[in-house]
């Protein structure tokens, strides 16, 4: 797994939440913690922060471990945890919004060389085309 | 019925096997659909940021050609393609200032675009438009007992505003298959997520996802899977192979296209579905069922 080592704290800091909210645009002060998202996400197994638990998380402001997390990275905008979200929180669009924080600092997390070639030349354009879209701004 | 069609880019690569039986399907069902003349990627993936309009671009000059095209309902074979258009629709329609900038940066296309003239319609919707009656009468091949396991994936279902049926409990496919004479096989995880483009930097779940589903539809006692997505298909088709090398007692389903069936029980010529694209070969279990 690729871990996103280099992004530091004075890179991205609380002060992002702002930056959060505009590009999510997503109250997340709607979400009460039911729990109904991180039950719901088919890839919450994989993820270092379950989905719940980030949007408290962004409640209370701590995007700078937000950025290092793994989940957003995980999930692949399937938009369950959104459909299945009794306050009407757009989740999916928090973690996009998570990805592109990282993103919009000149990171990049996804790296080409780093396919397998023997998949690469089997996979479809839409699996790449995605796979950038989501891991290259 | 006449209307314009939106292939996208795997439609003409790996997912020849769709576009040909889809298309042939249709013209059996009386259905002409146009190839736009020209057309773009529709980058795929919606993006859901509110603050990046750059991204809107590609599918809204799509949407500008369909417009350009004369015909009011634009088909979107694949389902990633579908959801992409269908959200930039929803995103920039009766917005004028998002409109006005995206066409700042269209130099190409003159026509002005206001987001309600084009209605972005999958293949499933449009069957039911045709008539599931017409569909009926147009099926050669009965008393086959195929069990079919249908699964959905994501981008028809999600989000709500597009859904071409209940996000939670969908049946529009088992409806089209039960009026083609097919027995469906409902399984638990046919609205759930293949693991999409993770295929590339994690295909440990595209694994996992795969085990969970292909296992599921296995388990209720079905003969093949179908579906709309290219991307699904790939994962859920080139993926069995991998699972059993790792795990021999895995049971391998072979995956198809919902239109390639559709056009099998039409007795529509076998060549147009490239079974060589399969990983998992359909063609024995098509043969035990008296479908080749």
């Amino acid at each position: 797994m690729t871990k996103n080592k280099k992004i530091s704290s004075h890179r991205i800091s609380s002060e992002d939440f702002d930056q959060l909210k505009d590009i999510s645009g997503v109250n997340v002060y709607a979400c009460y913690q039911c729990g109904n998202c991180s039950s719901a996400c088919p890839a919450v197994e994989f993820m270092d922060i379950p989905p719940h638990q980030v949007i408290r998380m962004v409640q209370l402001g701590f995007i700078d471990e937000l950025v290092k997390s793994e989940t957003p990275w995980i999930c692949a905008a399937c938009i369950t945890c959104t459909v299945k979200c009794p306050r009407g929180v757009d989740i999916a669009r928090v973690m996009e919004g998570l990805r592109q924080l990282v993103l919009r600092s000149d990171f990049e997390h996804g790296n080409l060389c780093e396919i397998d070639e023997k998949l690469r030349k089997k996979l479809p354009q839409i699996a790449l085309i995605a796979n950038f879209r989501k891991t290259i701004l | 019925m006449q209307l314009s069609y939106y292939p996208g880019c795997t439609l003409k690569t790996n997912a020849k096997n769709f576009e040909k039986s889809a298309l042939a399907v249709l013209k059996h069902l009386g259905v002409s659909v146009d190839e736009l003349a020209d057309w773009y990627c529709c980058g795929v993936c919606f993006s859901q940021t509110q603050d990046n309009l750059m991204q809107q671009i590609a599918p809204v000059r799509t949407l500008v050609k369909a417009k350009e095209s004369g015909n009011q309902q634009l088909l979107a074979l694949c389902a990633m393609c579908y959801n992409t258009l269908k959200r930039s629709i929803e995103f920039i329609k009766d917005d004028a200032e998002k409109l006005q900038t995206i066409h700042q940066f269209m130099d190409l296309e003159t026509t002005q675009f206001y987001g309600n003239e084009v209605d972005v319609v999958d293949i499933l919707t449009l069957i039911k438009q045709i008539g599931l009656e017409k569909l009926k009468k147009s099926i050669v091949k009965t008393e086959f007992g195929l069990k079919i396991a249908s699964y959905y994936g994501c981008m028809l279902l999600r989000p709500k505003e597009l859904a071409i049926d209940s996000a939670d409990d969908p049946v529009i496919m088992e409806e089209i298959l039960a009026s083609a004479g097919c027995e469906n096989v409902y399984f638990p995880f046919r609205t759930e997520c293949c693991g999409s483009y993770q295929i590339v930097n994690e295909p440990d779940i595209v694994k996992d996802r795969a085990k969970k589903i292909v296992g599921s539809a296995i388990k209720n006692g079905a003969d093949l899977m179908v579906m709309l997505c290219p991307l699904c298909y790939f994962n859920l088709d080139e993926v069995q192979k991998d699972i059993q090398k790792e795990d021999k007692s895995f049971q391998t389903i072979p995956v198809l296209y919902i239109t390639q069936v559709l056009a099998l029980l039409m007795g529509l010529k076998p060549d147009i579905h490239d079974f060589s694209l399969h990983s998992i070969d359909p063609r024995p279990v098509l043969k035990m069922k008296g479908l080749l």
